[in-house]
């Protein structure tokens, strides 16, 4: 009798309250004009704020008014956004994966794999539960680290997060950074290929996510971040970093030049022949690369706009220049061109260019290109043998040279010209002294790779080791650590 | 009649020509296989990103043949002229006495089982 009671009178309930509360917003909210709804409209088209025209001239939006544009997605942004996310995961799996793949020794082709495939799978984990919070909340109000209200993905829905795109849905944001995430430590691989164990690069990629990159990535991508020039009026060190010269390439190459010296030399090294197994494998790998980072490079305007078009330009030419050039370098030093040359020279074009892509034209871009395609080549070429360090697969000597080196050249050729956020907060610096906050960028990002790289290296070298015993490396790594072979005769 | 085996070690690239040449003077059989070693010519030099290697074994083509002590001298001379460019690294041949043949099918011996 109660239950029944309780059922009958309840649907009433609810219908009137819903009843008051709808009543109270039609009868309170004011309705937007034709003006404001397609000034709504027209923000889509620019990658704008759609709210802009809402706003009185405090810029407050008056209670309840919106239009259908405001807090969703845009078709044709958020569709070139999850385009891009799936090209940048595209560039590790499979691209980096046969890139690095194909210049091991055949027993540890599948080494590279299974470390690219581990850490695609952890820094997925790490991402959804603290990564995205940490590198794009501001919770913790911090220039170093971002915030804890988005763990575990909480609210990160398919609404924009407007700190970072009026027309990108949140979700499909946090996929496409958290590629770059999983790029970045798994370039550091190429260093220390052929005689890590697996679980110590797995233990040491958990660690140096939070040590490293999350703070690194904050820093210079968040909307409060230490080095966000272009959208932190109030950033310390006001440079400027468009897809990830600073924190993908440089961070990833010099803690890889560190790991390297940490790690020793693979048995054998300057002694034994170390081919690679299949330049086959290398160059279907570097398409793919080259292919994957349209999506890095064009997709980190967060929009399907004007500077997102001239990133794909100049993602493009200083590419195929640097490939050329390093060959030719080639051809005028021993009298042949190699593949792995073109090969080396089109990612060292993509990782110098990456920092630099939205903020220069094609002149620009050029010079960068050219410069890709000798300092890297002479680092891989000369000052490798001098120093006889093992950067078995140049990691250092193209992403670390080639992402210093791009950080330093966006300052010199970055203009408003292409893209007019930079007179947002940096008018009075660009052409001028954003060199030199380039380079206090290249420093700090210097500095914690290093350190970090270092303190947890020698960490996990105490807890655990990092080499895999000397039979393993001996037989391979990929039936000593996998039980697995790349190859069945 | 004695048995012989011809051992040829050639130029991988030239084996189609050998074929045929061996096929025209009456030789219907041969086992080949892919080898490597190195004699006069030495190895060669591949370099990767500035890391020169000296690769010692080079491809080379095996022939074995076994054949009538008869068809020995029209076999060696068909094999010189096909395989020889006159560079270094043609190769050599090798006779060698066999003391029987036999024929797993039929259990046919000596000449009758080649």
């Amino acid at each position: 009798m109660i239950i029944q009671s309780i059922l009958g009178w309840r649907p009433l309930a609810v219908l009137a309250v819903l009843g008051v509360s709808v009543v109270g917003t039609w009868a309170d909210a004011p309705a937007p004009t034709l003006e404001q709804r397609v000034a709504g409209l027209e923000a889509y088209l620019g990658n704008g704020d759609p709210t802009a025209a809402l706003k009185d001239e405090k810029g407050n939006i008056p209670e309840g008014l919106t239009t259908a544009s405001i807090g969703v997605a845009g078709p044709g942004h958020n569709a070139w956004l999850m385009t891009s996310a799936a090209l940048v995961l595209f560039m590790t799996l499979p691209g980096l994966a046969l890139f690095y793949g194909g210049l091991v020794r055949s027993k540890n082709v599948l080494s590279i794999m299974a470390q690219c495939l581990g850490i695609t799978g952890l820094v997925t984990i790490l991402w959804w539960a603290v990564g995205y919070s940490l590198v794009f909340g501001k919770s913790f109000g911090s220039p170093i680290l971002g915030g804890s209200e988005f763990f575990f993905l909480k609210g990160v829905t398919s609404a924009p997060n407007t700190d970072y795109a009026y027309w990108v849905s949140q979700n499909v944001f946090s996929m496409y950074q958290m590629m770059f995430a999983i790029i970045t430590p798994a370039l550091i691989i190429g260093a220390i290929a052929e005689r890590i164990k697996f679980s110590s690069i797995v233990l040491f990629v958990g660690a140096w996510m939070f040590i490293v990159y999350f703070p690194l990535a904050h820093m210079v991508w968040g909307v409060n971040g230490l080095m966000n020039g272009v959208w932190n009026a109030t950033a310390a060190i006001k440079a400027v970093d468009f897809a990830g010269g600073t924190v993908v390439h440089m961070s990833s190459g010099w803690s890889a030049l560190i790991l390297c010296l940490i790690l020793g030399k693979r048995l054998g090294f300057g002694k034994e022949p170390m081919p690679p197994h299949s330049m086959v494998l290398c160059m279907i790998g570097t398409g793919m690369l080259w292919v994957g980072w349209y999506g890095f490079n064009a997709g980190s305007a967060v929009a399907a706009d004007g500077v997102a078009a001239n990133a794909f330009m100049t993602t493009t030419l200083a590419t195929g220049v640097a490939a050329f050039v390093w060959a030719t370098a080639e051809y005028f030093d021993k009298g042949k061109s190699s593949v792995l040359g073109f090969c080396s020279g089109a990612v060292a074009g993509l990782v110098v260019i990456t920092p630099a892509t939205g903020f220069v034209d094609a002149t620009g871009s050029i010079v960068i290109g050219v410069a890709a395609g000798l300092v890297p080549w002479f680092f891989c070429t000369r000052v490798k043998k001098w120093f006889r360090y093992d950067d078995a697969l140049d990691t250092f000597g193209v992403h670390a040279i080639g992402g210093t080196m791009g950080a330093f050249l966006t300052g010199v050729f970055a203009t408003a010209e292409v893209n007019a956020n930079l007179n947002l907060n940096l008018k009075e610096i660009v052409g001028k002294t954003l060199v030199a906050e380039q380079c206090k960028a290249i420093a700090l990002t210097l500095v914690l790779s290093i350190v970090g790289t270092a303190v947890i290296a020698f960490a996990i070298k105490m807890l655990m080791g990092l080499r895999a015993s000397s039979e393993a490396e001996r037989e391979g790594l990929d039936i000593n650590d996998h039980e697995e072979k790349g190859y069945i005769y | 009649m004695a048995l012989k085996k011809i051992e040829a070690i050639i130029k991988p690239f030239k084996l189609e020509e050998v074929k045929e040449a061996l096929t025209e003077v009456g030789i219907e059989g041969m086992t080949v296989t892919e080898v490597k070693g190195f004699g006069r010519q030495k190895g060669h030099t591949e370099i990767y990103r500035g890391s020169e290697y000296t690769v010692d074994f080079l491809p080379k083509i095996k022939l074995e043949i076994i054949l009538a002590e008869a068809s020995v001298d029209k076999a060696v001379a068909a094999i010189v002229k096909a395989a020889k460019t006159g560079k270094i690294g043609d190769g050599k041949i090798f006779v060698l006495p066999v003391s029987e043949v036999i024929r797993i099918r039929t259990e046919d011996k000596g000449v009758k089982a080649i």
